[in-house]
């Protein structure tokens, strides 16, 4: 058992409050929190989760509903009445204070809410204190001090006092402090939710990337979902001291556990959780560019679109044909689609949020292609999926009858052209266009059906 | 109805009896050391010429605040040179400062003790209640039992009656201490004795330093009473004007503990409002817990002056 979680949190409990064994019991036994009322205050019940080294977990909740006394249990501020916390391999419920307090030092460093900076030291001394506490010498902490400061963009800053900074600068002293201390798990007590939104949303967006710089696991605390959501690799929903609800963002937002998870959800803003790698559709319009005009032109003829995807080989994406195009290439007995591929459809990312792909849907009337960083396509969101997406529609229940771009050539104009320009070499296509013909014009039969099946998978399947 | 009597009198007597007949012996090195110490601070004050000490109170005055405060005490102790009080006063300064010093050295910890633990401070609170408002000349006859007549026990009435503000106002700074940042200390694995000393004890300063200014205002009040123990000084003058009806000494005599006093209060209050902010003049959040004590301090030589 090399690779441990960074915590592990069995069956924890704490109640506040007389009687404490006896309101365990009856947690355990299922009571609510105003059953125990009259004793005193349950402010967690049985949470039981592990946090992942690496990963950002997020506590959400409202106020009241037990995570700032979670989060204080996971470094032993606060002792559990029932259940254990195990710290990087270390179970620190009931252990010693000296021993408890070696623990902080090396495992769990933290950020406070109204940033608890010391009033009457320097900014540089403040993000050294950790390690004052941990016993490094002056001059290496100061020199450490100093490096993370610059890092959360405070260098110059050393020699004010904490009072000197605005609120954002301060919180960034406070999150220097944790850096510094090079501990492996960093709590992070609604540490963003006494700044202004827009400072707000800038360090986000910085301890996102400082995680990723440097690895640490965040245990976050947050009342507010759409920080839950933009931050959170997972995040544990928090009611009346339970977890009700653990999981990413995204299952939370698409599948909540109950109808409370369901409500708060409800207000958040989709657009900002949700990517287009989690609502794109499997594209159904594709041709690969060596199937050539009469394959591109038949598979939208079936599919009733005026567009298909052209990918080249490894379903990298090359670009678009619209039917015009192709009917003409068609017509002039062309056999390479090339001339006629543009790529002036827009392109969106796997992971990027739907707030970003609406720009490029009000510019495009195509849908939009998801692909992956080698440039393959792995989907599309067409608008209506964009709607259903913000607006929870399900799709999976709800017929789209139209997702492609409606085709503006009417069926038997291509389905002639086609059968017009048939050569000997692709004789078997021709043929099942022709008995495509007799299928629009006299409702076929089965068999035929099979045939024109059959014939379109092969058309498509050969070239590559 | 009559017969009836609690006999909590004979107990306070047969208590005293008990403590003078067992620890008579600890008493009297407590008297020795309180004497000597007395006497040497005394000494200080009393040997140099008297215009050497006005320079040097002077300068601690422009220390902690400025010029006009040190043109004052100049002033101010001229006027008692002026009215030949100066040796009466500077027994009177050397028994405020070491009846001062002892009980601000016994009422910071115990205010430490009653922050950190509820139980000692539910045990602590009735205890200063009963020391603050007891008459104060009622601590002086077990003290003149135990310590005999002189200035010892003008010294330990003193220390008893005006340690309480001590005790409270350092239990009141430190509870005070923002939690977070407490907590701050407590999870980057800070020591409980470490947490004191680098965020407790500094961000409760402010209200330290008004329980060390309210503790010397209570001595100096206190001085008039230690004189009817032959505690000498100003005291001892306020007692024999009273004695004599010696209108004229009686006023003389009572300037002289205002102007002592005013000088102590604004000395003392410019050192616990300078203390905190330490660096550069930078206007910390915690600074502003001392001001409502402010007009409280200004009072007090005013409620002395009556005395």
């Amino acid at each position: 058992m090399t690779e441990t979680s960074a915590i592990e949190v069995r069956r924890l409990t704490k109640f506040f409050g007389r009687k404490p064994r006896e309101a365990l019991e009856r947690l355990r036994g299922g009571a609510t929190r105003s059953e125990l009322a009259p004793l005193g205050t349950a402010a967690v019940i049985d949470a039981d989760f592990d946090v992942q080294r690496g990963e950002i977990f997020v506590v959400m909740g409202l106020s009241g509903s037990g995570k700032s006394t979670l989060i204080r249990t996971l470094n032993g501020l606060l002792e559990p009445t029932g259940g254990s916390v195990t710290v990087m391999g270390e179970t620190i419920t009931g252990m010693s204070p000296k021993r408890l307090r070696e623990v902080r030092r090396k495992h769990v460093s933290m950020v406070f809410q109204h940033f608890a900076l010391l009033p009457h030291r320097t900014v540089r001394e403040n993000a050294a204190y950790g390690l004052e506490i941990q016993g490094v010498p002056a001059a290496e902490r100061r020199a450490r001090a100093e490096h993370i400061l610059e890092r959360v963009g405070l260098g110059g800053w050393g020699d004010k006092m904490p009072a000197e900074l605005s609120g954002g600068m301060q919180q960034r002293v406070g999150l220097a402090r944790a850096l510094a201390s090079d501990t492996d798990i960093l709590l992070m007590d609604e540490a963003f939710s006494a700044l202004d939104p827009l400072i707000r949303k800038e360090m986000q967006e910085q301890l996102v990337e400082l995680q990723q710089e440097l690895g640490k696991t965040i245990v976050f605390i947050t009342h507010d979902l759409n920080e839950a959501m933009f931050l959170g690799d997972r995040i544990a929903v928090m009611r009346d001291g339970r977890i009700v609800q653990l999981g990413t963002a995204e299952e939370i937002l698409t599948d909540p556990a109950d109808d409370y998870v369901a409500q708060f959800v409800q207000d958040v803003d989709r657009s900002r959780v949700l990517t287009a790698g989690n609502v794109m559709e499997a594209p159904r319009a594709v041709v690969t560019a060596s199937a050539g005009p009469r394959a591109a032109l038949r598979s939208m003829r079936d599919l009733q679109t005026s567009m298909v995807f052209v990918v080249g080989s490894g379903r990298r994406l090359l670009g678009v044909v619209h039917d015009r195009d192709v009917l003409r290439l068609v017509q002039r007995g062309e056999r390479s689609l090339e001339s006629v591929i543009s790529d002036d459809h827009p392109v969106v990312g796997a992971d990027e949020h739907l707030s970003e792909l609406f720009e490029s849907a009000v510019e495009s009337q195509l849908p939009l292609a998801v692909v992956d960083e080698q440039g393959r396509l792995l989907g599309a969101v067409p608008r209506v999926t964009l709607l259903a997406a913000l607006g929870n529609v399900s799709s999976n229940t709800a017929e789209h009858t139209v997702i492609e771009m409606p085709a503006t050539i009417p069926v038997d104009v291509i389905t002639a052209t086609l059968h017009r320009t048939a050569r000997p070499e692709t004789a078997v296509a021709d043929a099942a266009d022709a008995t495509a013909v007799a299928v629009a014009a006299a409702e076929a039969a089965d068999i035929r059906a099979e045939v024109l099946m059959r014939a379109d998978a092969a058309g498509e399947r050969s070239p590559a | 109805m009559s017969d009836f009597r609690l006999p909590l009198g004979d107990w306070a007597d047969a208590f005293i009896q008990f403590v003078t007949d067992v620890f008579g012996g600890f008493f009297s090195v407590v008297r020795a050391i309180f004497a000597g110490f007395y006497e040497l601070v005394d000494l200080l004050l009393q040997t140099p010429p008297f215009w050497a000490v006005i320079i040097v109170l002077a300068a601690i005055a422009w220390l902690a605040k400025g010029w006009k405060l040190a043109v004052g005490t100049t002033v101010g102790l001229l006027v008692i040179v002026g009215v030949d009080q100066w040796q009466n006063a500077m027994s009177t300064l050397a028994l405020v400062l070491v009846a001062s010093l002892i009980a601000v050295v016994i009422s910071v910890p115990l205010g430490v003790l009653a922050a950190r633990s509820d139980v000692a401070s539910k045990v602590i609170r009735p205890v200063l209640d009963f020391m603050q408002t007891m008459p104060a000349m009622v601590y002086l006859i077990p003290a003149l039992i135990l310590f005999r007549v002189g200035v010892v026990p003008g010294i330990v009435a003193t220390i008893i009656f005006a340690m309480a503000p001590g005790v409270r106002l350092t239990e009141l700074g430190i509870r005070g201490v923002d939690k977070e940042v407490v907590e701050a200390g407590q999870a980057f694995g800070s020591s409980p004795w470490r947490i004191l000393r680098q965020i407790q004890l500094p961000l409760a300063m402010p209200s330290i330093m008004a329980g060390v200014n309210q503790v010397i205002m209570l001595s100096l009040s206190m001085v008039v009473i230690a004189g009817m123990v032959g505690a000498g000084g100003l005291g001892g003058q306020v007692v024999q004007s009273l004695t004599r009806i010696d209108v004229g000494l009686g006023f003389e005599a009572g300037l002289s503990v205002v102007i002592l006093a005013i000088i102590l209060d604004r000395v003392t209050g410019a050192l616990g409002t300078k203390r905190a902010p330490r660096r550069r003049g930078v206007q910390s959040p915690t600074t502003d817990a001392a001001e409502p004590l402010g007009p409280e301090a200004e009072r007090l030589p005013a409620a002395s002056a009556n005395a």
